[in-house]
């Protein structure tokens, strides 16, 4: 369990984390989402006791961190997997901080095992490839065999596989009771690994809900319907009670609508579809939206801009992946 | 958290890098190697020596002047000690792992200081028995008269050169610019501003004019110096204390 309550950091005039409550709870894979720059990080560091808060307070089984005997015993982070001297081999690494929190060498050996770096215990760290030095990371943060596991972008950069590897192990560590907090700029990335998530953006709270609601809540589905009978349609649908919207083009769109209850409506009344057609709005494009206002560095002019916020829902083209369109200035 | 568990895990991460070997044997072999080159030089010129300078000659002493040059690679040891952690980002590890900083750094200070002081005695007697050989029949013994602490002394002297490097990379963290403020200035500025008169009044306080007081036997000639060999260590070791107290305040506030 890891309680925030008010946490604030501000560098000079800049407020990179603003009064920020919420609370990490076991047993669960809390996915904290934000764009770059948002502040996770920053939070991240200051629930680790790396950065002092400007106000506010974190803690990590009711006590602050630095009042933890052995801290690796309670929690283990992925920060950032460089964070290691790479002249060291990966077996020291883990032995010296294994050693600080008076776990045993046989520790080492496990972890090492369970990231698959055993036949490279003995190699310097800095030959390791990206992907081998965040699992190294990875095997850092279980050391301790923590009931709290943070990691901090851990997909990042990652092939597909070991994204595959991370997202089963956070799953099964949350499954074995544990308080799994992880980071990320994606959604879809967290839609397929969270059960709750916490959402800000320019530091500030914008969510902290369960995964399910979110998605209920922000990924609005409709129905899109185009016909030649159009006037048609749109008095039997009248008739029976639903709101119909045209968008142009000849397409209709019924919010909420169940796709076979039209379809049957139509048949009834012997009208032809040309499309019908469920759709439902990304979650990449509810988070968007969410972030929209708090997004720190905007793309420049030569990408397309964002869909605006009303026209959420429609989607004749895919969606970008979030991120694709801006770049930090 | 256990002082002995940081302890023993600073003992693995200061004997786990290369940097800790490679500065330490430059340190041993440059010291050695140097003192036994001027010994040797100085033993076939002492016969062309003005009277006054025969009268002070302090064999002791000229077999410890390989450490002019020895002490950079001591510094480049205290300095890389701590800085590593910080060029390396591997400071957000440690500190994640030992939270309390006091018992971090001084940990780390306790193992570095440790490895430091025994390198640096058994350098301190080698170049000396080594020196003395290469003086012939004007050198020392090891039973004179204040032989024995400037030996010691010797040792003690590249054990806090060590010390304060690793309380001013502390304060610094970068690696760069901690080699770049104490190379020149141990190497250079010190000397300069403790053998010119104008500044010699103050120059004579700085850590490695004063501390290396230790390993004089004989007193020079008009030697005015208003402190004695261990006043002169004492007043280095200040400046280590100082060095480290500012490292340690500063590692406290700062964000890591």
């Amino acid at each position: 369990m890891i309680e925030l309550s008010g946490l604030t950091k501000r560098y000079g005039e800049k407020v990179a984390v603003n009064n920020l409550t919420f609370t990490v709870r076991p047993g669960i894979v809390t996915g904290f989402l934000g764009p770059n720059g948002a502040g996770k990080s920053t939070t991240m560091r200051m629930m680790l006791g790396l950065d002092r808060p400007t106000a506010g307070d974190v803690r990590i089984d009711g006590q602050h961190y630095d009042r933890l005997k052995d801290p690796l015993k309670y929690i283990g982070a992925l920060l950032d997997a460089k964070a290691m001297h790479g002249g060291r081999s990966a077996f020291n690494h883990l032995l010296c901080l294994a050693q600080s929190n008076g776990i045993p060498r046989s520790r080492v050996h496990e972890v090492l095992d369970t990231v698959g770096l055993t036949s490279v215990a003995r190699k310097k760290a800095k030959g390791f490839s990206l992907g081998m030095g965040q699992r190294l990371g990875i095997a850092g943060a279980l050391l301790g065999d923590p009931r709290i596991l943070m990691f901090d972008e851990p997909v990042n950069g990652l092939d597909p596989e070991g994204i595959h590897w991370i997202r089963n192990l956070m799953k099964s560590l949350a499954a074995q009771g544990r308080t799994v907090f992880v980071s990320s700029h994606l959604m879809s990335e967290m839609a397929l690994t969270a059960d709750h998530l916490v959402v800000i953006g320019q530091g500030r709270l914008l969510a902290d809900t369960s995964m399910a609601d979110f998605i209920a809540q922000n990924s609005r589905s409709h129905v899109r319907i185009r016909t030649p009978q159009r006037e048609r349609l749109l008095d039997v649908l009248h008739g029976a009670g639903i709101l119909v919207v045209e968008t142009g083009g000849g397409v209709l769109e019924v919010d909420g609508g169940k796709s076979e209850h039209i379809g049957e409506l139509a048949a009834q009344h012997q009208i032809v579809l040309h499309e019908l057609s469920p759709q439902r709005a990304s979650l990449e494009e509810a988070f968007m939206q969410l972030t929209a206002e708090s997004v720190e560095y905007h793309a420049h002019a030569d990408t397309p801009a964002p869909a605006p916020a009303g026209e959420l829902g429609r989607f004749e083209q895919p969606a970008p992946q979030w991120g694709d369109d801006w770049t930090r200035s | 958290m256990a002082a002995t568990q940081v302890i023993r895990s600073e003992w693995t991460k200061i004997r786990s890098v290369a940097s800790t070997v490679w500065t330490l044997s430059l340190a041993v072999v440059v010291t050695i190697a140097l003192g036994m080159l001027i010994s040797a030089f100085t033993g076939n010129e002492f016969d062309n020596m003005s009277r006054d300078d025969r009268l002070s000659f302090d064999p002791t002493f000229i077999s410890f002047a390989g450490m002019s040059l020895g002490q950079l690679a001591m510094i480049v040891f205290g300095v890389l000690v701590v800085s590593n952690e910080y060029s390396t980002g591997m400071i957000r590890t440690s500190l994640a792992a030992v939270p309390q900083r006091g018992t971090f750094l001084f940990s780390k200070i306790a193992v570095a200081t440790g490895l430091a002081l025994v390198v640096g005695l058994a350098t301190s007697f080698v170049t000396f028995f080594l020196g003395q050989a290469m003086l012939g029949s004007h050198r020392a013994s090891i039973g004179d008269d204040g032989v024995l602490r400037a030996v010691i002394g010797g040792g003690l002297y590249m054990t806090l050169i060590a010390v304060f490097s690793m309380g001013v990379a502390t304060m610094l963290r970068s690696p760069m610019l901690s080699l770049g403020i104490l190379m020149p200035f141990f190497f250079l500025i010190s000397n300069i501003l403790g053998n010119v008169s104008a500044t010699k009044k103050i120059g004579r306080y700085l850590p490695d004019q004063a501390g290396s007081k230790i390993m004089q036997v004989v007193t020079p000639i008009d030697d005015d110096t208003p402190y004695g060999p261990w006043g002169g260590f004492g007043i280095m070791a200040l400046w280590a204390v100082a060095a480290l107290a500012g490292g340690y305040l500063l590692l406290k506030k700062r964000d890591a």
